[in-house]
């Protein structure tokens, strides 16, 4: 198993470079330059050259991704050029909000995805199993940012006064505001990566309010996170329903299922213990391989509901030509699929003793 | 006959512009075999119906649109509010109002004749990207396959690197190196997509190399090129076919998405996401304005995908023998 790990560790290795370079080498080619992006009308042809030289934009661009790369191994993502702050810095800010969402549709999609798609396969060709099928394949093929725009038009204009009210933007609502973890728990003096790691935590409100048992903000956070974790999860949901279903079905007409169904067992611990384990397999690597659709969708589905999380830092960032912002909030995305991706890969091998060996 | 033709496995690369990996004809029976497997499935049937359906009204469009797609009422001398909800003359909308089904939008314009022009944009946007994402695929795949060794280690490395960002994000770096627009947006899904069909290509090619007949051409001197290109690319292209018509619809999508975050198709032009985009503000009061060109990409992203899975279903001897 260690030899595995080590093996896909070092095999991702030279992906990690090509990454690092691919976007060293797109953000350099966008048009338009930075000093101008920044000073615009009052950016003079001396004014740039000391702008150049301050960010070492002056030097030949192979010394420039030399340097790079030297910062970036160090975790130094360069510095905002337009905001004048840290890229990390930003990043901590920002990057939490994004990964809250995404987990929150990640268990969305697969804990109803699962649950669909056993109900589905087990009463095969049943209405339910039809009305899960069309529903799956409506999921599938609605846009997430039309997904997003319905669902706060329902559950905030159509449902407004009622119980089932939804706010449609924001993090929480007006007047409401959440403590850093750092002052809540005395801690401003801390510095450095623990620091961080306390802001990164911090921002995340659900996980703030929760440990800091502060209930009513809990819920006002959570509510607030609820329609853009469906817009995200949709598209997930119904290719993780899918697959169960097919799945399963393929499973629940193999020879060991019909043995243990003549061993007298229920049929429910049939699907469950004996189907679900082995059906499972191919339902973690479609999980896995939509981080990219819940990624992504979490980025369009940001600008909807007025989340300030990684999509919005990016077009920002693009818009006003921020070579450095645009430049670490890729690769940082990339790396954290790059990992996800690995992490599923393992998780893989270590569910189908199989593929280790190969 | 027509009806097999839409059926023919080959038939997305007949709008490839390139002929050159266009596969030899295949033995008949298969054909008809796929279309009878594929016409047995209710799913592929209903998706074939809206496609067609669909392409029947982009190419009618002009036929059945009421007005233009760019003009303004206020140009016809018509008066209306910005973002009119729907009119129709049929549910009791008083006779003396101008009939408009999907109500104006916020430029006063037509929304149904909007929608309707909207589909050749998007029909042209599925098949084009997939296309070009094919071809390319398929070569470096092909390439990467049938030769082994270090090209093939460093064309999958390659496309690793490019599957290894969410493609979205890819997509809008490449979009913002190139410039907003239509086709760049479309380049963009297309270079994002490339990898996915260079490896279902190069998996394919593995296998077809391996076969008796390969050797057999090997045998009888055939060049190394004349075996890729003759023996090899027809015989593995289905998979990369079958994976390409569930493509387009995932393409639609994401092409929609740039269009909306205004990376795509710029207004005025009629395409279904950034006239979402363009109305966005107008929603609360105008929902009908998200709701109609939601509804058509839905409808036209559905159509691809189960035809896509009807394919893949009737070319799966597994399922079917």
């Amino acid at each position: 198993m260690a030899q595995f790990i080590v093996r896909r560790l070092i095999s991702s290795i030279p992906v990690l470079f090509g990454i690092v370079l691919l976007v060293f080498v797109l953000v350099r080619v966008i048009p338009g330059d930075p000093c101008t992006a920044t000073y615009g009308e009052k950016a003079t042809p001396a004014l740039c050259a000391q702008f150049a030289v301050r960010y070492g934009l002056d030097q030949p661009l192979w010394q420039q991704f030399i340097v790079y790369v030297g910062a970036l191994a160090q975790g130094d993502l360069g510095n905002s050029i337009r905001l004048g702050r840290p890229v990390s810095d930003i990043l901590v800010e920002r990057l939490p909000v994004t990964v809250e969402l995404t987990i929150l549709a990640l268990l969305f999609a697969s804990v109803f995805g699962v649950i669909l798609g056993v109900v589905s396969a087990t009463r095969r060709n049943s209405p339910s199993d039809v009305g899960t099928m069309v529903f799956a394949n409506l999921g599938v093929s609605t846009p997430v940012f039309v997904l997003g725009l319905v669902l706060a038009f329902v559950f905030a204009v159509v449902l407004k006064g009622t119980p089932f009210a939804l706010p449609p933007s924001g993090r929480l609502s007006a007047g409401v505001t959440i403590t850093p973890l750092a002052v809540a728990w005395g801690l401003q003096n801390l510095e450095g990566p623990p620091r961080a790691v306390l802001d990164f935590v911090s921002h995340m409100y659900i996980v703030n309010s929760l440990v800091t048992a502060q209930w009513d903000k809990l819920a006002d956070a959570s509510r607030h996170l609820i329609l853009p974790a469906i817009a995200v999860g949709t598209i997930p949901l119904a290719i993780i329903a899918r697959m169960t279903r097919s799945s399963l079905l393929e499973v629940l007409g193999l020879d060991y299922v019909r043995t243990a169904r003549a061993k007298g067992l229920k049929e429910r611990s049939v699907v469950v213990r004996h189907g679900m384990r082995n059906a499972l397999l191919p339902v973690v690597t479609v999980i896995g391989l939509s981080l990219g659709a819940f990624l992504s969708g979490a980025i369009l589905t940001e600008t909807i509901f007025n989340l300030t999380g990684m999509g919005s830092t990016l077009f920002e960032a693009i818009s006003s030509r921020d070579y450095g912002v645009v430049q670490g909030v890729t690769i940082v995305i990339a790396i954290i699929y790059l990992i996800v991706n690995l992490v599923v890969d393992v998780s893989y091998a270590f569910l189908d003793p199989r593929i280790r060996l190969s | 006959m027509s009806a097999s033709d839409a059926l023919d496995p080959r038939a997305p690369t007949a709008i490839a512009p390139e002929g050159e990996v266009v596969a030899q004809p295949q033995s008949s029976s298969l054909r008809r075999d796929t279309a009878k497997n594929v016409l047995r499935q209710r799913s592929a049937i209903i998706g074939l119906t809206i496609l067609i359906s669909l392409i029947l009204v982009a190419i009618f469009a002009p036929v059945i649109a009421p007005y233009p797609p760019d003009v303004s009422m206020l140009d016809l001398g018509e008066v209306g509010r910005r973002g009119a909800p729907p009119c129709i003359h049929l549910l009791g909308c008083p006779a003396i109002q101008p009939q408009h089904i999907m109500g104006l939008d916020s430029n006063l314009r037509d929304e149904f004749s909007r929608v309707l022009y909207g589909s050749r944009i998007s029909l042209q946007i599925g098949f084009l990207t997939v296309g070009l994402a094919i071809i390319i695929g398929s070569i470096i795949g092909a390439a990467a396959g049938f030769f082994g060794g270090r090209s093939d280690n460093v064309l999958m490395r390659i496309m690793d690197v490019v599957l290894s960002f969410p493609s979205l994000v890819l997509a809008i770096a490449i979009v913002t190196v190139l410039g907003p627009g239509l086709i760049n947006a479309q380049l963009a899904i297309a270079i994002v997509a490339i990898p996915i069909y260079a490896r279902v290509m190069r998996a394919s090619v593995l296998s077809v190399r391996e076969t008796d007949y390969v050797t057999a051409s090997r045998a009888l001197g055939e060049s190394q090129r004349g075996i890729l290109m003759r023996r090899v690319m027809p015989n593995a292209l289905t998979p990369a076919i079958v994976q390409g018509t569930l493509g387009i619809g995932g393409a639609i999508l994401e092409v929609a998405a740039l269009s909306f975050i205004g990376l795509g198709a710029q207004p005025p032009q009629a395409e279904w996401g950034s006239m979402i985009a363009l109305d966005r503000n107008l929603f609360f009061s105008a929902p009908h304005l998200i709701f109609f060109p939601g509804l058509a990409i839905t409808l036209v992203v559905l159509g691809f995908n189960l035809l896509g899975d009807g394919l893949r279903d009737a070319l799966d001897p597994r399922l079917n023998r």
